[in-house]
């Protein structure tokens, strides 16, 4: 399956850098709830394998940007969206797109860990399940053991597989989540706040985590720790009121930014 | 002084209680230099509740302690030939409660002429409409005047001691007054004692109707034996004819209880399909336009009484089914006759499982969009349609809310009567084939409790043997609701 073949592949790190390959491209998406605006004409190009951080203060429309992203703004009435999006230079919000295939491309991990009522292997199996992912309950198996071990989960529950995912602490049912999304074998994985609902050593096992899935997965990440965002991105954007105020290499944004809000917000001057 | 009236003055008093505490306070805060622990608004009422509850419950006492005090007093004043025994004492006391009437309504002057002998007594009180006999005895004149008398002092003395208490509690209450004063956790302990006492009101309602049941039902079984009732097959109670004596009917609870439940599956068979898809379709597919419009409408159908259904099941559900069985007879075997009766258990589960629909609908309704978003969203973002998350995740994670709602609905189905009436008739009979009429043990108790009756047969008594039962029924259904919503509760969290 593509996911195996992906990683056994070397990261295309160095090709990244030179000339970068975006995975994703948002080009003046505006998004309205009912008659409110709550995005204006943002820009912003996701790289390949690469972690993008969303940061700025709340309200800012960083969620709402992420969630536009696998249209899962879809399932909210009265949401609107304009302007073009793309994955692969396909658009995605063109009527011949299949909604349900788009989302099992761009997964999703959520702010509160949010496993389903069912045992870990059923939560992990559901997503494979559902696209057929599994020829058979060995297949299954397989699928979902690499993607607890992706996960890092593995080694903790690989002895009760069978209990139920809600048992797990916090930071264990947001890594489950994170297997969850990533045995449908996701080309982008959109996380928002992942960590804000979890302590320092389970954040600290989350980030860790992140940085290993970025050698296979493209990763776009809504952060509103500063840190976070320093610590585990590569691309970092900066949003405030419904606009991309700047988006540049983490390390600039955090150093030396083009914009002074940036500047204030980093200081923590506003936010 | 009638207790209208003292209500009223103690309402009064208390409202002056109110505004002297209220000033009182006022004064306090601004002179104090400390902070007042109330504001003036619990010392008010502070200050008029400690006036009204000890007078109010003087009075509630009074009025309840002084009639007995003076029944038993006036019955004393009888002679021994009025009272000879039971019957005869509660006869005499009768007519001396009748006269009493007549008395209070009489001037003064009317009765020193009636005493004088000037003026008979029965006369004077057949004019003021009293039905009275000529040849009334003077001594249940004279205990009537007693009883008059006593009741009159029986109220200025209430009426005294009750301004007596109101003032005087309200008098200590304002005493108590301070900047330091708790008036506030005073009203809170009071406010509690009310909703406590009116919880156990409640409570003890229900258990005073299950006593009451048990008791009835206990002397039902003295009469049949217990082994009669629950395991016979045979429903013929004969009638309760008086003096008939004797002749014992059959009570087997079977063929009732079979009916009922055969109904109550029907009924369920229709309502659960239909009312759970409904549920779905309006928490998960529903424009919120078409849910506002439709909800309503659908539990509209709750509101019709269910006498109506029973209309519709009898002009309109049976027959058509009578008809169509008789065309479908007719195109398969050329005998165009019948084979579901305009009254059958099949009429009453589709119209009692059509009532049923807005409930399950309704709670299951509830139930599933309370199912957390981030479990809908978890799965929405892992590429899953709406009826896959709907079917594998949704509905596992509500199943024990549902399936609580699901009995609740079973046991109202369990209760039902005029639709069954209506509808299934009311031939006790034990059959398998639901295309012909049965009935069930709410439709039974009705006839057994219907007409001019007494209540020592067993023809009777068995109504109560019946509702006991049925009681056990529906309650077991609800705690074993109870325990699964219990159980599966922390299921999402």
């Amino acid at each position: 399956m593509n996911m195996m073949a992906e990683t056994t592949l070397e990261p295309k790190q160095a090709q990244a850098m030179n000339e970068p390959v975006y995975k994703m491209i948002g080009n003046k998406v505006s998004v309205f709830y009912g008659t409110k605006q709550a995005l204006f004409e943002v820009s912003l190009p996701v790289r390949e394998k690469t972690v993008t951080a969303l940061i700025g203060p709340s309200g800012c429309g960083k969620s709402t940007f992420l969630r536009s992203l696998n249209r899962m703004n879809d399932t909210i009435d009265n949401c609107r969206v304009t302007g073009q999006i793309t994955l692969d230079g396909q658009d995605i919000y063109d009527p011949s797109i299949d909604v349900v295939e788009l989302r099992a491309r761009v997964g999703m991990v959520f702010q509160k860990p949010n496993p389903f009522p069912k045992s870990i292997y059923e939560n992990v199996a559901y997503g494979p399940k559902i696209h057929g992912l599994a020829r058979n309950k060995a297949d299954l198996d397989q699928i979902v053991e690499t993607s607890l071990i992706k996960a890092g989960l593995w080694n903790e529950v690989k002895d009760r597989l069978h209990e139920a995912g809600t048992g797990l602490s916090g930071g264990q049912q947001q890594r489950l989540c994170i297997a969850r999304a990533v045995a449908v074998s996701p080309e982008v994985i959109l996380m928002d706040e992942p960590c804000s609902a979890l302590d320092p050593i389970a954040t600290a096992k989350v980030e860790e985590l992140i940085h290993e899935l970025r050698s296979n997965f493209t990763i776009v990440i809504v952060t509103h720790s500063m840190q976070q965002a320093a610590r585990v991105s590569q691309r970092t954007a900066m949003f405030h009121l419904g606009n991309l105020v700047e988006e540049n290499d983490t390390d600039k944004i955090f150093t030396n930014p083009d914009e002074s809000r940036t500047q204030d917000y980093i200081m923590g001057r506003f936010g | 002084m009638k207790t209208p009236l003292i209500l009223l003055i103690l309402a009064l008093m208390a409202i002056g209680a109110y505004v002297a505490g209220r000033a009182r306070s006022h004064a306090l805060s601004r002179t104090s230099k400390v902070k007042t622990h109330s504001r003036p608004a619990y010392h008010s009422a502070y200050v008029a509740l400690a006036g009204l509850l000890p007078a109010v419950l003087v009075l509630i006492v009074w009025s309840i302690a002084s009639p007995i005090y003076i029944d038993r007093t006036v019955r004393a004043t009888l002679p021994s030939d009025l009272r000879i025994d039971q019957a005869s004492e509660a006869l005499n006391y009768g007519t001396v409660s009748i006269v009493a009437r007549g008395v209070e309504q009489l001037t003064e002057a009317e009765i020193a002429a009636a005493q004088a002998g000037t003026v008979k007594w029965p006369e004077l009180l057949v004019s003021k409409a009293v039905p009275v006999a000529a040849d009334v005895r003077p001594e249940i004149i004279q205990a009537a005047l007693k009883r008059t008398a006593m009741d009159a002092a029986s109220h200025k003395a209430m009426a005294a001691v009750c301004i007596v208490v109101a003032a005087l509690g309200a008098f200590l209450g304002y005493r108590r007054l301070a900047p330091s004063f708790r008036a506030r956790n005073h009203i809170e302990k009071l406010m509690l004692v009310t909703l406590a006492l009116c919880s156990t009101i409640a409570i003890l309602t229900t258990v005073g109707i299950v006593v009451s049941m048990l008791s009835e039902a206990t002397r039902f079984f003295a009469m049949v034996p217990m082994h009669e009732f629950f395991f016979g097959t045979v429903w013929d109670p004969r009638f309760a004819a008086a003096g008939a004596g004797g002749e014992g009917g059959q009570f087997g609870l079977i063929p009732l209880l079979a009916g009922t439940l055969y109904i109550a599956f029907f009924a369920m068979l229709c309502a659960v399909p239909v009312g759970l898809l409904s549920a779905i379709y309006m928490a998960e597919y529903a424009s919120p336009r078409v849910r506002n419009l439709a909800k309503p409408a659908l539990e509209l159908l709750a509101g019709i009484p269910t006498i109506v259904y029973g209309f519709f099941a009898l002009v309109t559900v049976g027959p058509f089914l009578r008809d169509i069985s008789a065309e479908l007879n007719g195109l398969v075997t050329g005998n165009y006759t019948n084979f579901i009766q305009a009254q059958s258990v099949l009429t009453a589960g589709i119209v009692m499982g059509i009532m049923l629909i807005p409930f399950v609908s309704s709670l299951s309704d509830d139930i599933i969009t309370q199912v957390p978003r981030a479990l809908r969203d978890g799965s929405l973002g892992l590429g899953a349609t709406r009826s896959e998350t709907i079917k594998r995740v949704i509905l596992p994670a509500a199943l024990p809310g549902i399936v609580s709602a699901l009995l609740l609905t079973a046991s109202r189905a369990v209760g039902e009567t005029m639709i069954v009436v209506l509808a299934a008739g009311v031939a006790a009979r034990l059959s398998p084939n639901p295309f012909e009429p049965m009935t069930t043990v709410t439709v039974k108790i009705v006839n057994q409790l219907t007409g001019d009756l007494e209540f020592t047969s067993p023809q009777t008594l068995v109504a109560f043997a019946l509702g006991i039962t049925l009681f056990a029924i529906t309650l077991a259904l609800n705690i074993y609701a109870l325990y699964i919503v219990r159980k599966y509760r922390e299921q999402y969290e």
